[in-house]
């Protein structure tokens, strides 16, 4: 469901005008202008003008024979971006049949098991010809080496690849929980990949870095800034210690943020990030490249201020929350249906997020101007203000690590600081809303109308998991045991020593039919599990 | 000393899913509330809550999950507690569509807390679960 | 099992049943009639397991550590159990008791672990730790570890009413400094520097090393320990050191025993608990006597006359002539 970004309706016409034909400029007000560094008003010195922002909308349920129909009613549709999400077991490196697995398999996103259920996911589509971007973190490095796998299998070098991978393991230890090493061993296999991708495969973006997750949480929106900024100056430490030079790998970083309720706390949150990232990048990281400096990043709605209540009433909170992320100059944008407090999301429910999308790119002129708030007195202390208070945290992180974001963010994670500090303010978040002290419109106040019918709501059933386990059993029955336990050798060997990339060990292994599951085991015999400081 | 004493309630994650916001949320109002949470955290088996249910002598289990599992989980945690011998109610907490409440309720789980729950209504519920279980 | 006596709960419990040993615990954590039923009925025979207190700063890695500690000592064929115990909140006297977060891996490997939370006042900790002890000591559990949070005298109390009190410290934020300040030195009788794989936990180590020689010097230190204080150093996160830590403890028993001190130890703790009891008892009879005197039922004829201090005489000399009134 993406949109290549044309403008038909100014392209033709006699430029940009108001719904009543009054003629607008590209940007008002004084510089530096957007596209000039610190890139606070916006990356490009066109904006939306040139090119709309991707409406980027995530797919990925059931079987990977699901999830690939999705798809090509997706490019039938005239999109080129594929975006999926993968069921619980996967993003954990959990087989479809391991205990764990019992009741998540195929509910929440597609199962894959081995290179065999990719092949299935992108059957019939022509992987040097789309975007594909992949949101998985622990086992990132091996869905990487199955989907060059499934392309290479079907004649697509790896050079041609263009896609995305989340990658981003330390906002799992802070946030979202999905991990299953140590943080250390972690961020090794995350500069694994960004060493592979910068040597092999240009048109990829190694890591997403994301505050998406932090601020589901429960953080504040200048936490959210603030943690996931010093993640990415994490990730470039720890690239650059690698021997990676920053202006090598620092272009194709991208950064997934929330666009949550208040409408000026987010834009100034956006604005401030390109600010911060563009500074230190260049006074503290040494990059010379000016695409090492522009900080570009996805945005999704905030899928925690969906109400069960009135849900028809999340439609108007997602167009609020879009609106802002527009305004904070997104590169891509995703926002959520309106049902996703209830259930997965129906098909009418993603049509009207994406419909509105729409109608804030082609209806309101907002797209018209680039940073059209840039210049208002709030929007420019807020962006002041946030960045202020991500800076406290970059401090407060410089002293934990003696210096080092990568080290501080390391003991803020054992300490249980970044899960302490999200706790709080989740907790303060829902004392506000049961004292009554903040309205949410449908929780705790306006509650007219909350016993209406509810609407239809998608359902995954057990049968997927039934067919899932069938199919893992197959694979593993037909495959060559051999060259599976020689694989599962070489990784561990290559795991052992630090220097030694893993990521051609990995692919080895999804070639030979080797399970997520065997991989991540096989490293959890090397680097350990991580079990994390309980700060509830 | 022999005040009413505090109801105790194990908090865990069921299965795989990470989300633990809700959990940790419930688990201060619950403290709020004058309980005593034993708090097993992410990724949980029946088995592993069951041996704390156990030694914890607890009076009421709180499962939290967010990925559509409730329909498997809920009831496979009412069975186990129950094949174990163990006669302590079960409240899960997530996104539970209304239409599911009932199959959940025949299933024996005792309470149902979505999210956004008020303090008062997740106090309540453990509470009204607690009492169910005769001492 | 609501039906079953305390007699038989101890039976059962002796039986090596869990669920009768839990709700025995529960019993004496709640205090009053069920909680002396089981005083009464376990009282006789003890003694048999090792108790080991475990303390330290917030944030140390002790639930980390002694996890990884008892799921060895499983593994060797002993049946340790844990009770760790958390502070209740002040103000709503409830508690969230995270400590099994960290020890996933150890009930899983059969270990025996109980939260409490201090529910409040201090006496009632001191007074349910000995009890819920004696039962995990009669169901067959050895050894018996009591973790604490090393903040507040109590817990410290409570370490140190131990056969064998260990203070985890860790390298950073000048831990050692504050375990003496806490008054944890004065009752260690093994230190634990865990994360030592940090590269300041030589720094910790030499801290300790010097309070130790200190503290022969000033007088301070455990009065009735048999040696000078083992330093262990651990990563309890990869199990370094857990060897090591484990025969600390055991060589401890050992000396005390060699040196006949663990009966001293033992009666020392005898003496504390009866003490405590007593307070407690004098507390709730003080309490009663203040309320029959100025409550609703009283005159005040009596106390209008007199000053506070010869109301408490008289109430007082009242009370240990006559304790029935």
């Amino acid at each position: 469901m993406v949109n290549p970004g044309s403008r038909p309706d100014s392209d033709s016409g006699p430029g940009f005008r108001t719904l009543s034909g009054i003629p607008v400029d590209g940007v008002y007000g004084d510089g530096p202008f957007p596209g000039e560094f610190p890139y606070t008003r916006g990356v490009h010195a066109e904006m939306y003008r040139s090119r709309l922002w991707t409406m980027r909308m995530f797919a990925g349920f059931g079987t990977a024979g699901d999830t690939n129909a999705r798809f090509h009613e997706l490019l039938r549709a005239g999109g080129s971006g594929l975006s999926t999400a993968f069921d619980m077991p996967t993003l954990m490196g959990r087989d479809s049949d391991h205990s764990w697995a019992l009741g998540e398999v195929g509910r929440a996103g597609v199962a894959v098991d081995t290179v065999e259920d990719m092949v299935d996911l992108f059957a019939g589509i022509d992987l040097g010809a789309v975007s594909t971007s992949m949101t998985i973190n622990g086992p990132a490095p091996i869905l990487l080496g199955m989907y060059v796998a499934v392309a290479e299998e079907a004649g697509v070098e790896r050079s041609r690849l263009a896609g995305t991978l989340q990658n981003d393991i330390l906002k799992e230890y802070q946030a979202q929980k999905e991990y299953v090493f140590p943080p250390r061993p972690s961020v090794r296999l995350v500069t694994d990949v960004i060493r592979f991708t910068t040597a092999e495969m240009p048109r990829w973006n190694p890591v997403s870095i994301s505050g998406y997750h932090i601020r589901e949480a429960g953080s504040t929106a200048a936490h959210e800034l603030a943690f996931t900024l010093a993640n990415g100056f994490a990730y470039v430490e720890a690239a650059t210690a690698a021997g990676l030079h920053v202006d090598d790998f620092a272009p194709r970083l991208s950064f997934f943020f929330n666009s949550h309720n208040d409408f000026f706390e987010e834009v100034g949150k956006f604005r401030a990030a390109r600010r911060i990232w563009a500074r230190w990048m260049r006074d503290r990281y040494g990059a010379t490249d000016e695409r090492s400096l522009k900080l570009r990043f996805h945005t999704q709605t905030a899928g925690v201020s969906l109400t069960a209540q009135q849900p028809e009433v999340n439609i108007a909170r997602v167009a609020l929350q879009a609106m802002a992320g527009v305004m904070g100059g997104t590169q891509s944008l995703h926002t959520d249906s309106h049902d996703e407090a209830l259930a997965l999301p129906s098909e009418e429910a993603a049509r009207i997020a994406l419909r509105t999308q729409q109608v804030i790119a082609h209806e309101t002129g907002v797209a018209n101007v680039a940073d059209p708030l840039g210049g208002s007195h709030y929007v420019e202390w807020m962006t002041d203000e946030m960045e202020r208070r991500a800076t406290d945290v970059f401090e407060h992180l410089e002293d934990l690590g003696g210096g080092s974001i990568l080290e501080g963010v390391y003991a803020g994670i054992e300490s249980g600081w970044f899960a302490g500090e999200i706790a709080d303010a989740a907790y303060r978040y829902e004392r506000e809303v049961n004292a009554g002290e903040r309205i949410i419109v449908g929780v705790n106040a306006f509650t007219e109308g909350n016993d209406a019918e509810r609407a239809r709501l998608l359902r995954i059933g057990q049968d997927t998991e039934d067919l899932q386990l069938k199919r893992l059993a197959a694979v593993k029955q037909s495959r060559d045991d051999r060259a599976v336990a020689d694989s599962l050798r070489r990784v561990v060997a290559e795991a052992s020593d630090p220097t030694t990339n893993l990521m051609p060990a990995l692919m080895e292994a999804v070639r030979a039919r080797t399970t997520i599951g065997e991989i991540i085991e096989a490293l959890e015999g090397v680097f350990g599990t991580y079990v994390e400081q309980a700060v509830i | 000393m022999a005040d009413a004493a505090p109801v105790r309630v194990v908090l865990a994650k069921l299965g795989l899913d990470g989300h633990d916001r809700g959990l940790k949320v419930v688990a201060r109002m619950l403290r709020d509330g004058g309980m005593e949470v034993v708090y097993l955290g992410l990724r949980q088996t029946t088995a592993s809550i069951i041996d704390a249910v156990e030694q914890e002598d607890a009076d009421v289990v709180g499962i939290s999950m967010l990925n559509a599992g409730h329909l498997t989980l809920g009831p496979l945690m009412v069975d186990a507690l129950a094949d174990a011998g163990l006669d302590v109610p079960v409240v899960i907490g997530g996104i539970v569509p209304d239409e599911d409440r009932p199959t959940l309720a025949a299933a024996g789980v005792a309470g149902v807390l979505g999210p956004g729950s008020p303090a008062a209504e997740v106090v309540a519920c453990v509470q009204a679960a607690a009492a169910r279980r005769g001492l | 099992m609501a039906d079953r006596t305390v007699s038989e709960l101890v039976a059962a419990a002796r039986g090596g049943e869990l669920r009768a040993t839990a709700r025995l615990l529960t019993f004496v954590e709640r205090g009053g009639d069920l909680a002396e039923q089981v005083a009464e009925a376990t009282h006789d025979h003890v003694g048999n397991a090792h108790v080991v207190g475990l303390t330290g700063p917030p944030g140390s890695g002790k639930s980390t550590l002694t996890a990884a500690w008892a799921i060895r000592l499983a593994e060797e064929g002993r049946r340790p159990a844990v009770l760790a115990v958390d502070p209740s909140s002040p103000l709503t006297g409830g508690a969230i008791l995270g400590d099994r977060v960290r020890m996933t891996a150890a009930a899983a490997a059969g270990v025996f672990i109980r939260s409490m939370a201090t529910r409040g006042h201090a006496g009632g900790l001191a007074l349910a730790v000995p009890g819920m002890v004696r039962v995990l000591d009669v169901a067959g559990f050895d050894p018996v570890i009591v973790e604490t949070v090393g903040v507040g005298q109590v817990e410290v109390d409570v370490t140190a009413a131990t056969d064998t009190a260990v203070v985890v410290v860790t390298p950073g934020m000048g831990d050692a400094v504050q375990a003496n300040k806490a008054g944890l030195l004065e009752v260690a009788d093994l230190f634990a520097v865990n994360k030592s794989d940090r590269p300041d936990a030589a720094d910790v180590r030499r801290d300790l090393e010097l309070m130790l020689d200190l503290s022969k010097l000033t007088g301070h230190g455990r009065p009735d320990a048999v040696v000078r204080p083992t330093i262990v150093s651990t990563v309890a996160t990869t199990g370094r050191g857990v060897a090591e830590l484990a025969d600390a403890v055991d060589t401890h028993l050992e000396a005390l025993r060699d040196a006949g001190l663990l009966e001293a130890r033992r009666e020392v703790r005898r003496r504390a608990e009866v003490r405590s009891h007593l307070e407690h008892l004098v507390l709730a009879a003080s309490a009663a006597a203040v309320e029959a005197a100025f409550g609703a039922a009283a005159s005040g004829a009596e106390t209008a006359d007199e000053s506070p201090g010869a109301t408490a005489r008289r109430l007082a000399e009242r009370l240990l002539t006559d304790p029935g009134s």
